[in-house]
């Protein structure tokens, strides 16, 4: 920035120049808030595309969840939240909801609320979730300079600000109306990270502090405090065994982690983890380690005696790793320290999931990620990422080795799943930072070397050589590749900043309750069924009704259709969600018995076969038999398959073609003509017609189905009376 | 049927007490025509009555009797009488519930009072426009998606009055389509839609003849369970309405499943009975209209505007089949200058009191006017008595709240869609309260943010940490000034580089010799000037990081001026010489190449101390 200001003063007159020196600094200072502040702005408003496109709406599945909590925590205040017991969710069983639940998100938004409305501002708490995210994602930007700053200098914070207001990684889980924890969690990250390599940097007790207090924002907020947990430990060990141990590193990770580890205790879904969970015990161990480090070091200081302390060190490590071996074994054993968890193992392993866990391979962002995903998400920042860790290297601190291995790790996780380039997005953007600034530093001093020397002799020759000193011999044509590069990077930094905003105006910015396609006069057209069908279920259905879906949709009908549902997307309770899918999967009299059991009035199945609609309930059926067969082996994932193929045609299956879910989604299907030239029945999403035309309930009965069919609804006829 | 036999009872009691108080016959009705219009779920019966005098009394009250049954769902009468044989300009007469002695207690009576008593032998015309709500039961009240809605209307076909009617007769307009049944008696006749029931001559008074009539009106009844109207008013020149309505359709029950197949194909044979919207005639100059409910906007509506009415059709986000219901809320803006007006130093609302929606029944009106924060002495004047009270409201920047006027009536139909008015005092200064508060705000903000720059925050004064960072402040302020003496060194540099052009163009080396001499001068004085701030930076422990590199600077610079002016020395005393230029070139060609080393070190020291 500097660099920019002085070359635009260069080409000022001289007297003005004169009077302008004086004032550098401020100069500086001033383009430099200026352009944070113009960050800052952008960082909120490109997130703002999905208000201007749909409305100023709540996404996706999870932040109707956290909608609804938040609206209890305003209605109700804190002490209520807390105790909070829902019977809406995961009939019969409940959902204790204050004690399973992160609750950063929902207080931070109660109390951004609260403040507006003591300014007397008088605005509804749908439009403060809606708005969090991008507020957040503001606030990161300035963060991220922060630490672009601590890591390097601020011109690279600057760029990192920059990147990462328009970064498509981040963008998509933060545009307005996307309510989710990882809005504010990656804010809470950020700064927790910043805040440690600052603590380390300085090792002020002060620092550490705030680090700590980061870290307890962020166990409150996301789940994804383990890797911060992991990380920071990882980060001392690589440290301590590259020989960079100092009195600095020791306060900071002591400070951060006793009462960081304090104060995640009193989040009580978080609990005693900190002490009983094998995911948090290399924190733990590696505080041990540090104290003994300590220790060996005093000793080494008072002993002054190589051989005895050689010995010394022998007896102290042995006895170290055994008893901490042995304190672990014993843990472990005896179930006081709990082992990882199949959520942590699939991060490590990517295929861990796919054969233990169904109901996480279930998910599509939980998927490895295609390298086209990571060019769509990080563009040229997969180029400049590479350039940024050699920078790196060539000029290693205690904070540029924090901050490789911040991307090397997230770029590793974030290749296992595709959610987690979320948290590489940061990491990546600020090591790209540094390969942008330090290259477009460098490309000026070059030219403005150049640029300089003739100004003032009047000749070229013999300026160059005391432009860099004689030891820099310049190349023919410097002064020209220099502008070239220059204007290349800008071109690629250009191109970056419409990708990204492309990007977050097509892609990320549909809140996917409402969807929309393009209709045949090229005008918009708006398909808005699910709310079409919430919004009946709450209107027109007895208030204790509780209707069974796939769990997907949970989360809505409860805080769109303010009704009971029997299982939703917080899948604690894997057996409950095998019962769903085996209801789903079995014959209807079968079906019925499941749903009598349960006390299901009301199915909602999502069907997209009369407009294309391709993440349809048919689309997820084999899911629901593979969970469903997991605690059931009644159901059998070959008996829908033919031959190993999923069809929903005349070839398919006969317990496919009878089972429910097909007979909901189909029912009354075949005598639709859905596409002209096409025979009834025919499924656009499949491109196939179906293989049972002729579909009769006898248990239940259509009780709704939406103006596109997208949802169908079909009410549980009560037991014949005995005769 | 449980109701026919009731109203046969009913009937039988009205007949026992007609006999009992047959005295009050003064008036005679001399011709009763009614017309009763059944072609939407509200119930509008016009009674034209041609009222004679027949006693000797001059009568200043007619009597209009209703059975209670009847009288329950009234929600509204008026009445308009007009004396003579020239049916000319009609007058509203005041109309009053009465309980007269000696009547039956099934029976409901108005009175309608005449602007002046009817004389005897004189004939008043009297209309009664009734209109009644809840009048019509779907029977059966349960249907299919694919049957049309049946309705019951019950009444008489005799006028029930207490006066004798001469002639009577009652026509009843069916909305068309399928007519079920309906109770014949003589002089009966069904055409078209149009069912004709008389004329019935000499009747006594009190007779009561019952009728069924069963028939399909698949017309949308919408009721509003509760509707609750906003009306702010912002003299920034819009008045805001905000409508939240609770619509059930009020008719038969769906019963059975619904299927979007059959409403899909066949939407006028399967699902005759619901309707899929509404239709809102909003005031002309009506802007920022939107649609929405609990769970967001809705994005099916239609807007036509022209310069008489803003028309809006509205679609819920389902049709509504019998006994579904939704809940949405219309919204829109109104200019201010179309509404509101000022008379007699005091501010008036006039607005309609119901809603836009057309043929739409609201079963709880709540009408609440919002008016701005400091208004005072509010009144309000409704054609219709309704429940009054006031609230406080809270909006953006308010303090002591905005004064709301609440109006509260039960069963509201189309005929109450009268204009209402709210009269209060209200200061235009107070326009600028908010304004101000905010401009304080941020002023008081900007204040605070520039007392904090200013002042010293830290807690102990005397740290060392603290005590650094003030001789640090120091060292940077003077290591400015530096800088800018530095700056002039250079300036006079550039002098000096000016006069030797001077000197290769003009060849007066005089003048030349003048500008070094004071050039030279200027650099001493500089030199003095720096002293002092050069000891003090050398005094300061601060300075360690930078005190080589300012060594170093002003060693450069001694040597840059030594350099300097020995080449000017050179040049001019070649030029006196008459060398030629060449010469004078060669001569110079290594001084230069140092001097512009020197300058581009010290030029590139003084950019590395402006980054400190």
């Amino acid at each position: 920035m500097a660099a920019a200001a002085s070359t635009m003063l260069d080409s000022l007159p001289a007297p003005l120049l004169r009077a302008l020196r004086l004032k550098t600094k401020q100069q500086e200072l001033l383009l430099r808030v200026s352009a944070l502040a113009l960050i800052y702005v952008l960082a909120f408003a490109v997130r703002l595309f999905s208000v201007l496109r749909y409305e100023s709406m709540i996404h996706e599945f999870d932040p109707y969840f956290n909608y609804r909590t938040t609206l209890y925590l305003t209605e109700h205040g804190y002490s209520e939240f807390w105790n909070w017991f829902d019977h809406e969710s995961w009939y019969p069983l409940g959902r204790v909801v204050g004690g399973t639940l992160f609750p950063g998100l929902m207080v931070t938004a109660a109390l951004l609320h609260r403040l507006l409305r003591a300014l007397s501002l008088a605005v509804h708490i749908r439009e403060v979730c809606v708005l969090t995210a991008p507020f957040f994602a503001a606030n990161t930007t300035l963060v991220a300079y922060a630490f672009g700053r601590e890591i390097w200098d601020s011109g690279a914070g600057l760029v990192a600000a920059a990147l990462i207001a328009v970064c498509p990684g981040y963008i998509s889980r933060s545009v307005a109306g996307s309510y989710d924890n990882e809005g504010v969690a990656i804010f809470a990250l950020l700064l927790t990270f910043y805040l440690f390599v600052r603590a380390v940097n300085t090792g002020s007790l002060a620092w550490s502090l705030a680090a700590a207090f980061g870290y307890f924002y962020m166990v409150s907020a996301w789940g994804g405090y383990v890797f911060i947990i992991n990380l920071l430990p990882l980060y001392v060990l690589v440290l301590l065994v590259t020989g960079r141990y100092s009195q600095r590193l020791y306060v900071a990770y002591n400070c951060t982690y006793v009462l960081g580890m304090l104060l995640g205790m009193q989040i009580r879904f978080v609990g005693f983890q900190h002490v009983q969970s094998g995911e948090h015990m290399a924190a733990m161990g590696v505080f041990f380690l540090l104290q003994v480090f300590f220790f060996l070091d005093w000793v080494k200081y008072m002993l002054n005696d190589v051989k005895l302390f050689k010995s010394f060190l022998r007896i102290t490590l042995t006895c170290v790793i055994s008893v901490g071996t042995l304190a672990l074994g014993i843990g472990t054993a005896s179930g006081y320290i709990s082992p990882w968890t199949g959520r942590f193992y699939s991060l490590l392993d990517p295929t861990y999931a796919k054969d233990h866990i169904p109901i996480i391979a279930s998910v599509s962002e939980h998927q490895p990620t295609a390298w086209s995903s990571f060019m769509f998400d990080f563009h040229i920042l997969l180029f400049l990422f590479p350039a940024g860790l050699y920078f790196c290297f060539k000029r290693l601190s205690d904070a540029t080795i924090f901050i490789v291995m911040y991307g090397l790790t997230s770029m590793y996780f974030a290749g296992v799943m595709v959610r987690l380039i979320l948290v590489a997005a940061p990491a990546v953007c600020l090591i790209s930072a540094i390969a942008v600034s330090a290259t477009i530093k460098n490309l000026t001093t070059l030219i403005r070397s150049k640029s300089k020397s003739p100004q003032t002799t009047g000749k070229t020759t013999g300026s160059k050589a005391a432009a860099k000193g004689a030891v820099d011999q310049p190349l023919p044509f410097q002064h020209n590749v220099a502008v070239a590069l220059l204007l290349g990077a800008f071109y690629l930094l250009s191109r970056y900043a419409i990708h990204c905003t492309w990007v977050t105006s097509e892609a990320y910015s549909s809140p996917s309750i409402v969807l929309s396609a393009r209709g045949h006069n090229g005008g918009r057209v708006i398909f808005d069924d699910y709310r079409e069908a919430y919004y009946w279920l709450r209107q027109n259905t007895p208030t204790d009704a509780k209707i069974m879906s796939w769990w997907d949709y949970g989360y809505q009908i409860t805080a769109m259709g303010n009704r009971t549902v029997i299982v939703d997307n917080n899948t604690w309770n894997n057996t409950h969600i095998a019962t769903v899918g085996r209801a789903m999967s079995s014959y209807e009299d079968e079906a019925y018995e499941i749903m009598q059991s349960l006390d299901v009035n009301y199915v909602l199945v999502v069907f997209g076969g009369v407009t294309g609609y391709s993440s349809d309930d048919i689309n997820k059926f084999l899911w629901m038999v593979r969970i469903g067969g997991g605690v059931f082996p009644v159901i059998k994932e070959p008996d829908y398959l033919v031959n190993g193929e999923y069809r929903v045609d005349k070839g398919a299956s006969p317990k496919m073609l009878n089972c429910l879910m097909y007979k909901l989604c189909y029912y009354r299907f075949g005598e639709l003509t859905t596409e002209y030239g096409k025979p009834p029945g025919y499924d656009r999403v499949r491109g196939v017609e179906i293989g049972n035309k002729d579909i009769k309930l006898e248990y239940l009965e259509e009780a709704f189905t939406t103006s596109n069919w997208i949802v169908r609804i079909y009410k549980v006829k009560p037991p014949k009376n005995r005769s | 049927m449980a109701t026919p036999l009731r109203l046969a009872a009913l009937l039988l009691l009205v007949l026992v007490a007609a006999f009992a108080s047959a005295a009050r016959a003064d008036l005679v009705i001399s011709r009763a025509d009614r017309k009763v219009d059944l072609t939407s779920h509200i119930v509008r019966v016009l009674t034209s009555l041609k009222v004679e005098n027949a006693g000797s009394e001059p009568v200043s009250k007619v009597l209009l009797a209703f059975p209670n049954i009847q009288a329950k769902n009234l929600a509204a009468i008026r009445a308009f009488g007009t004396e003579g044989k020239v049916k000319g300009l009609s007058s509203i007469l005041p109309i009053e519930v009465v309980e007269p002695s000696g009547v039956p207690p099934e029976l409901t009576f108005f009175s309608a009072s005449l602007h002046k008593p009817l004389t005897k032998g004189k004939i008043l015309h009297l209309d009664v426009l009734t209109v009644f709500t809840h009048f019509l039961q779907p029977f059966p009240e349960e249907i299919t998606q694919a049957d049309s809605q049946l309705v019951v209307f019950q009444d008489s076909s005799h006028y029930l009055s207490p006066y004798p009617v001469k002639v009577q007769t009652l026509s009843i307009r069916l909305p068309g389509g399928r007519v079920e049944s309906y109770t014949k008696y003589g002089n009966t006749k069904l055409v078209d839609s149009e069912l004709k029931y008389g004329p019935y001559e000499d009747v006594p008074p009190f007779s009561y003849n019952p009728i069924i009539v069963h028939f399909e009106n698949n017309n949308p009844f919408a009721v509003a369970k509760e509707l609750i109207r906003e009306v702010e008013i912002s003299h920034w020149g819009n008045v805001q309405i905000t409508e939240h309505y609770n619509i059930v359709h009020g008719g038969a029950r769906l019963k059975g499943e619904f299927s979007r197949l059959d409403y899909q194909s066949r939407p006028y044979a399967r699902g005759v009975s619901s309707f899929r919207h509404l239709i809102a005639r909003l005031p002309a100059r009506a802007h920022s209209i939107y649609y929405r409910d609990e769970i967001g906007n809705i994005s099916t509506s239609h807007l036509w505007s022209d310069s008489k009415k803003t028309q809006l059709e509205i679609e819920p986000r389902f049709p509504l089949f019998g006994g579904w219901q939704t809940t949405f809320t219309i919204g829109y803006g109104l200019p201010l200058q179309d509404f509101v007006f000022s008379a007699d130093g005091k501010r008036f609302l006039n607005i309609t009191f119901g809603s836009p929606m057309e043929e739409i029944l609201i079963e709880k009106l709540i009408v609440k006017v919002v008016l701005p924060e400091g208004s005072k002495d509010i009144d309000v004047s409704a054609p219709f008595p309704t429940n009054q009270w006031q609230e406080v409201k809270y909006s953006h920047l308010d303090i002591a709240g905005r004064p709301v006027l609440v109006l509260e009536k039960p069963d509201v139909i189309p005929e109450h869609n009268l204009h209402f008015q709210v009269y209060y005092k209200f200061n235009n200064i107070s326009l600028l309260i908010e304004p101000m508060m905010l401009i304080t705000g941020f002023f008081l903000l900007f204040v605070a943010c520039i007392a904090y720059m200013h002042t010293d925050m830290s807690i102990s004064k005397n740290s060392p940490s603290y005590l650094a960072k003030l001789q640090w402040d120091e060292v940077q302020a003077t290591v400015q000034q530096i800088q800018g003496i530095f700056g002039q060194c250079l300036a006079v540099h550039d002098k000096l580089e000016t006069s030797l052009h001077d000197l290769s163009r003009t060849g007066d080396a005089k003048s030349c010799k003048a500008a070094r001499k004071a050039a030279d001068a200027q650099l001493k004085e500089l030199a003095k000037e720096l002293k002092p701030l050069w000891l003090s930076v050398q005094s300061s422990p601060q300075s360690y990081q930078i005190w080589p590199k300012l060594e170093d600077l002003v060693a450069k610079e001694k040597e840059l001026q030594e350099k300097l002016m020995a080449r000017h020395a050179t040049v001019v005393d070649s030029v006196e010489k008459k060398q030629r230029g060449q010469d004078i070139e060669n001569r110079i060609a290594s001084q230069q190449q140092k001097i512009a080393a020197l300058r581009q070190e010290v030029e590139s020291l003084l950019e590395y101390l402006s980054e400190i």
